[in-house]
């Protein structure tokens, strides 16, 4: 993307735009990564409601993916999954392992 | 018909606000300021103005809340002096930095400690690099006429910058003067409606404001705002105009009295210029050709015209309301300083500090510099660069 200058920024440094988020990729800032084992879920989505990035995916009502590009790995959706039998469907593991 | 009145300088400028009708203050009392925002207060429960005041729990939190009310759109007052203009830094920057045309007179005061509440320049002084335009005012009858004023620079399209309208505290803020008011129906043509840039109540246009602005793009946001500034002298001089015509009353970047063949002259600000002006005729009569330059616009700060109208004086002395700490001399004497080191053929350059924390500026103390002056406009060699006057050894 090409940088913009001095003369193209808006004045007091507003974003004019919405939903400009999405352009920010915030994946790369994940040191744990969440890994989904569907055989454990409930599809309570409770992972999708506290998710404070929109990085779970919901497909056809049920639960899908996580979106990479944008989970920072904060782990709030493996600490809220209540999981099946005691086995949570979310775990976090170290990124590069 | 304009309307001649006996009034404190605070009043005058609240009748001010009164005939702009802002949409949202949110203020603090502090002294001696209070007198201001409790007359305002008092037009709104009498219904003679329209503007939602919200009291607040401090000045850090009147400026946030007025940075709040300007990002939704409206226009937007405060006011504040010494402690409380402290207590408002961090977020002066952010009013500035974001671009809210705020107006906000200040009524200066000295700064803690020790604890003063007496006139001095002070508080403004320490918040003159905090990207707010800031317009100094002699006497009441100055500080209502850039108060009407600061809406039309603040507000308009090329700057969106707030605006610091400064009078000196007790000594213009609660002396009652003779000044003109103008009629409310002329005031609210003058500032006309209040246009909305991005304002965050436009649901159809959802904006963000206050991004994090890192490393790829905070110095080209830096560098439009300093652009911004250098468009502001020339937009305070169309102001200006347009404020003569209705008004007759001209202002300028800066004042200028039996300047122009001066040899000897003074640069002071606010209220102690027009005690200065008297010793300058003094002097004339006794034929000294001596001068002064009162600055308005004190930021932006025009260098460039300061330094012509000084540059061909043999010697000048700028007279600081304030020090500015470790920097060995006062804040105005670094501006001009600044304005004349340019110039190949220059006036010797003197600094004094008087009137901290109200101390009386006589007639003789000016007498006692301009004499000073003369000598050293003879000899061309300075005594001691910088002075504190009007102080006991």
């Amino acid at each position: 993307m090409k940088l913009k200058g001095w003369k193209e920024v808006t004045p007091g440094c507003v974003i004019t735009e919405a939903g400009s988020a999405v352009q920010f990729k915030t994946g790369s800032w994940r040191s744990l990564k969440p890994v989904f084992i569907e055989e454990n879920c409930i599809q309570c989505l409770f992972c999708w409601l506290y998710c404070p990035d929109m990085a779970i995916k919901v497909k056809d009502g049920k639960r899908a993916e996580f979106d990479y590009d944008y989970c920072k790995g904060c782990g709030i959706c493996a600490v809220e999954c209540p999981g099946k039998k005691g086995n949570k469907a979310i775990i976090m593991v170290e990124e590069g392992k | 018909m304009a309307k001649v009145v006996a009034v404190t300088g605070n009043e005058a400028v609240a009748n001010a606000l009164r005939q702009v009708n802002p949409d949202v203050c949110a203020v603090y009392p502090i002294t001696p300021q209070t007198e201001m925002m409790q007359r305002f207060a008092s037009f709104i429960s009498n219904d003679l103005v329209k503007t939602e005041i919200i009291l607040v729990e401090s000045e850090h939190s009147s400026l946030s809340a007025c940075v709040g009310a300007s990002a939704a759109g409206g226009r937007v007052i405060t006011a504040t002096s010494s402690q409380g203009l402290a207590l408002m830094f961090e977020i002066l920057f952010i009013a500035s930095g974001t671009r809210l045309p705020i107006v906000m007179p200040v009524v200066n005061r000295a700064l803690s400690a020790p604890i003063n509440i007496h006139g001095d320049h002070s508080d403004a002084m320490s918040a003159r690099d905090a990207g707010w335009i800031q317009l100094w005012s002699e006497n009441g009858q100055e500080a209502y006429d850039n108060a009407i004023q600061a809406f039309r620079i603040a507000e308009h399209m090329d700057v969106r910058l707030p605006v610091m309208i400064c009078m000196d505290g007790f000594i213009v803020s609660h002396s009652i003067e003779r000044l003109e008011y103008l009629e409310d129906e002329e005031v609210k043509n003058f500032v006309g409606e209040f246009k909305q840039l991005n304002p965050l109540l436009d649901i159809e246009h959802p904006v963000s404001y206050g991004p994090l602005i890192l490393t790829d793009y905070y110095m080209e946001f830096r560098k439009a705002q300093d652009e911004v500034n250098t468009k502001v002298p020339q937009i305070v001089l169309d102001v200006a105009e347009d404020f003569a015509k209705m008004s007759g009353r001209k202002y300028g970047l800066f004042e200028t009295y039996r300047l122009d063949d001066a040899e000897i002259g003074l640069v002071i600000l606010n209220s102690a210029a027009g005690t200065s002006k008297d010793v300058i005729d003094e002097f004339r009569d006794k034929g000294i050709k001596a001068g002064l330059l009162k600055p308005r616009l004190y930021r932006p700060f025009p260098y460039r015209e300061v330094g012509e109208a000084l540059k061909h004086l043999k010697a000048v002395c700028v007279l600081d309301r304030a020090d500015a700490f470790g920097s060995s001399f006062g804040p105005v004497y670094l501006d001009i300083a600044t304005s004349l080191y340019p110039y190949k053929e220059k006036p010797v350059l003197i600094n004094k500090i008087y009137g901290l924390g109200g101390r009386d500026y006589l007639p003789g103390h000016a007498e006692t510099v301009l004499n000073e002056l003369v000598e050293i406009a003879g000899t061309g060699i300075p005594g001691s660069l910088k002075e504190y006057i009007g102080v006991r050894e």
